[in-house]
Order: structure tokens, then C-alpha cells, then sequence
């Protein structure tokens, strides 16, 4: 049989003719408040399923959390007598803001705080209570219900006077090499994000949904779980959560999405 | 996308290299001309072997960033690294083989993990410790393997 070439020049001409126009569509997405300048939330990088999912609190798997951290807000716990609203009072007021501004260095301590280190704090010192274990049920609820206060505010964290160094402690970590597979925070969320490894698409690994639900896990989780999966997925030890090598990283990362709003509970894949 | 030919830069380091003797239980091999022109273990390797250690995920797990027309069979190809269709027809079997080795030899700053090399890593889990990706014989099994790539 005789091959029609012009035909197949043809149609593969408009093939690319179709590439070249859905790429520009693509490019053109104007992605609203998830996108500052170059820098994209995961938002950008889930399906539209997900995408629809997370915007719908009604839909939003990671709500039933904020719920359960919003009780958590008005109980009595520890031999102080006290709940967090006895400090704090009407958290939608009072918590606004945090998840957009953490971690912070904390002059007392003498060392960064991010929210979980902060809820243990003051379960431990203002209420006398036990400290929450991370990734419990207490924990993630409370943290989800404190940063979703701050929905849709830009990520503004503070690197300068003495969150200095914890930044540039967490920049060397995001490009330091590690692992059996050897490879840096940046070889994947850097060099490669929109790529696609195996079945995963990469995204910026940007931190400004967490606590997020995860398909996968079909729970919420935090970012330090996230940090430790993807030090673990390339053969590497994990740090502690809470470790100040993550808190360090958690200051870096929030930087690298500065402007981003925060989206908790995000969903992601 | 970086390429075993584009990466001139590189060149010099690999003569700096050339000779150098892998440390620990890895057999040492020489860098000529961004090759490794022996086999690591004096014979050739098997290319069906090879096939099952580049698709499996916990050896080779090449599709993780690899496509290969011939193994579509297997869903989930990643999309980082180049198509290695006809790879053998634009590689010797040396270049292959540092490829596989050691990328880092030829792209500095490549995702690619090296397949065979303990030596300068940071923070390795402890059960692969010490433990190059794969052993001598699976990367010249997967080397024969990516002469298949026709
Ligand atoms: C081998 C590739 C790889 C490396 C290396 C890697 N990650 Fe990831 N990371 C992923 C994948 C895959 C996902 C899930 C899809 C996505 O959001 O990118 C992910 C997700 C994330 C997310 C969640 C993003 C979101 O919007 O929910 C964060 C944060 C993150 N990574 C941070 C890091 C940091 C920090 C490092 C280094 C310590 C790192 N990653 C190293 C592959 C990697
Ligand atoms: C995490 C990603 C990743 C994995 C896993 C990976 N590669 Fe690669 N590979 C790359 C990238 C990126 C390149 C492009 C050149 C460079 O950066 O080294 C490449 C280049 C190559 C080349 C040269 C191809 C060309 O046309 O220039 C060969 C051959 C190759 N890889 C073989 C393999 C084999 C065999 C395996 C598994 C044993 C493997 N790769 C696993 C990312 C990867």
C-alpha cells in the first residue's frame, strides 16, 4: 500500500498547529490570586477536580478539621483551668493573620516558632496542659482550624534581624543534594516543576496550604510530613517534625511562595 | 534539556577524573572521553535482565523520568528525562555506561540519580547506606539493555 505523505504532512502540520494554540492557552492562564509573578501555588498543578473541591467548603474533605479545631479552641484543658479562647477569645479575630506571617522568631525561646511549636507552648505554659502530639488528631485539627483564620492572605514571613540565619539555614538545606538518589529540594520543585515523574505532576512545592488533605492519605497533614515524605523518597533520613532543620526549611519554602494566598486546607493528589 | 553533547563545560572534569578508583566494594573503573570504555564486571550484560531492572521501581525505576516506546505497556511514563527511543543509535556503549554510573560525570547538575556510586552522598537512610542504586551486574544489564534502543 502506498503511503499518502501529503495527508500525514498535512495532518501532523495541524497537529501542531493545535499544540501551538493550546500551549499559548496554557501559558495564558491567568490564574488569579494563585500566581505572583513567577511563583505558583499547587493549586495551579492539581486537576480541575481537586481544584473545585478545595474552593467549595462544602465540598473540602480538610473542613471537617476546622471544625473539630474550632471545639478544640473553646474546651478547658490543663490544671490552669483555661482554653485558648480564655487568651485569645474569638479566634476568627485574634488568629487572623498568623498562618500568613509563621514561623516567627520567638525572642523567649530564642528560636523559630511555627504554629504547631506555638499551640505547644501554650498548652504547655499558659495552660499547664500536656503538648499535643504532632500529626495527632489534636494536633492537625487545631492547626488547620488556626491557619484556615487566614484564608486567601498573602504569605508574608519575615526574614531579616534574627530570622536571618534561620533562612539562609533553610536555603542551603533546599539546595543540598541528599539521599541514595541524591538529589536537592530543587532538582524537583525548581528545576522541573510542570514536569511529570511517573504519574505525579511537579509543582512548585510551595507551602502555603498546610495543613492539606491528601487524596492520597485521605487525611489532612502537615508540612513537616510532607518535608519528611519527600526526604524519604529519595532514600534520605528524615529530620524530626519540629526539628529546627524543618523549622529552617519552613521559613525558606513560605519565602519562596511570599505573596501566595494561604489556601488551608488545600487539596492536593 | 542538558545532553551527553552539549555539556562541554564538563569535559575537563571528566580528564580530572579519569583513573580515579571508586572506594569501598564498588569495582573502579576509568573515564575516558566521557565514557567507561570496560564492563564492570568483565562481561557483557544480559539485556532481558536489564529490561526487568530499568522498569522495576525499586531498581532501576527508569520510567519514573524516562519514555520508551517499546515498554508502553507499562503505564506512568515520567517526562524529566529524554525519550530513550533510538538512544543507541546516538551513544557508544562507554557514554551509556557513565550514564548510568555516574550522570553527574557529564551534567554536574543533573536530576539523574547515579546508579553506581556510595561515595560524597549526604544523609542516606540506613538501610541503603554504603549500597550503590544497583550492583555492577544490573547497570551492565541495563546498559545492554539501552543498546537494544534501536
Ligand atoms: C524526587 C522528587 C522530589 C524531591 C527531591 C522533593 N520533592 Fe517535594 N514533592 C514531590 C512530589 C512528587 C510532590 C507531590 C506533587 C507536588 O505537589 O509537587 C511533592 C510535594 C511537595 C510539597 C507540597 C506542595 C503542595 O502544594 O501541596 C512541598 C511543600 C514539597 N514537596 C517540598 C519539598 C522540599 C522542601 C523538598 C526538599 C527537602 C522536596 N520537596 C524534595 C517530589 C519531590
Ligand atoms: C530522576 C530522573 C531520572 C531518572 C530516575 C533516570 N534518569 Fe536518565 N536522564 C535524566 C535526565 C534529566 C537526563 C538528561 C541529561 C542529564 O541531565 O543528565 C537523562 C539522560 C539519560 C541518558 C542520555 C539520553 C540522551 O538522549 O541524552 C540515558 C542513556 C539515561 N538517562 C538512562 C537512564 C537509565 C538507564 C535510568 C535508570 C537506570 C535512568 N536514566 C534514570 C533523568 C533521569
Amino acid at each position: 500500500m502506498k503511503t499518502n505523505w501529503n495527508r500525514i504532512t498535512l495532518i501532523a502540520a495541524a497537529c501542531a498547529v493545535c499544540v501551538g494554540v493550546f500551549a499559548t492557552s496554557a501559558n495564558a492562564t491567568d490564574w488569579g490570586p494563585y500566581q505572583v509573578d513567577d511563583r505558583r501555588s499547587g493549586y495551579t498543578y492539581m486537576t480541575d477536580e481537586s481544584r473545585a473541591m478545595q474552593v467549595d467548603s462544602f465540598q473540602n474533605p480538610g473542613m471537617i478539621w476546622v471544625e473539630q479545631g474550632a471545639d478544640l479552641w473553646n474546651e478547658t484543658n490543663g490544671k490552669a483551668g483555661k482554653s485558648c479562647a480564655s487568651c485569645h477569645g474569638d479566634a476568627t479575630e485574634s488568629m487572623k493573620g498568623v498562618a500568613a506571617r509563621y514561623p516567627v522568631y520567638d525572642e523567649k525561646a530564642k528560636k523559630l516558632q511555627n504554629v504547631e511549636t506555638r499551640i505547644n507552648t501554650c498548652l504547655e505554659k499558659n495552660m499547664q496542659a500536656e503538648p499535643y502530639k504532632w500529626e495527632s488528631k489534636e494536633m492537625l485539627s487545631m492547626t488547620t482550624f488556626i491557619n484556615n483564620q487566614s484564608l486567601g492572605m498573602p504569605v508574608d514571613v519575615k526574614i531579616d534581624g534574627a530570622a536571618a540565619e534561620w533562612y539562609e539555614k533553610g536555603k542551603a538545606f533546599y539546595y543540598e543534594r541528599r539521599g541514595q538518589l541524591d538529589m536537592a529540594c530543587k532538582h524537583c520543585h525548581e528545576d522541573n516543576a510542570g514536569g511529570i515523574i511517573r504519574a505525579n505532576t511537579l509543582s512548585q512545592g510551595q507551602a502555603n496550604g498546610f495543613p492539606t488533605y491528601r487524596l492520597k492519605w485521605q487525611k489532612v497533614g502537615s508540612l513537616h510530613r510532607r518535608f519528611r515524605g519527600c526526604n524519604k523518597q529519595v532514600r534520605s533520613a528524615p529530620f524530626g517534625n519540629g526539628s529546627d532543620e524543618y523549622l529552617a526549611l519552613e521559613l525558606y519554602v513560605k519565602w519562596r511562595g511570599r505573596g501566595l494566598p494561604v489556601e488551608t486546607p488545600a487539596v492536593r493528589n | 534539556m542538558p545532553s551527553l553533547k552539549t555539556l562541554i563545560p564538563a569535559i575537563a572534569a571528566s580528564v580530572l577524573l579519569a583513573g580515579t578508583a571508586t572506594a569501598g566494594d564498588l569495582v573502579s573503573y576509568k573515564v575516558v572521553d566521557y565514557g567507561i570504555p570496560s564492563s564492570l564486571t568483565g562481561k557483557a550484560g544480559d539485556a532481558a535482565a536489564g529490561e526487568k531492572t530499568f522498569v522495576n521501581r525499586k531498581l532501576g525505576n527508569c520510567l519514573a523520568c524516562h519514555q520508551v516506546t517499546k515498554l508502553s505497556a507499562h503505564p506512568f511514563h515520567g517526562e524529566i528525562g529524554p525519550s530513550l527511543d533510538g538512544v543507541a543509535e546516538r551513544y557508544e556503549e562507554p557514554q551509556l555506561r557513565l550514564q548510568v554510573v555516574n550522570a553527574k560525570e557529564i551534567n554536574p547538575d543533573t536530576i539523574m540519580p547515579a546508579f553506581y556510586r556510595t561515595e560524597g552522598l549526604h544523609r542516606v537512610l540506613k538501610n541503603f547506606k554504603g549500597k550503590p542504586v544497583l550492583t555492577a551486574e544490573q547497570v551492565e544489564d541495563v546498559v545492554a539493555y539501552l543498546k537494544t534502543l534501536k
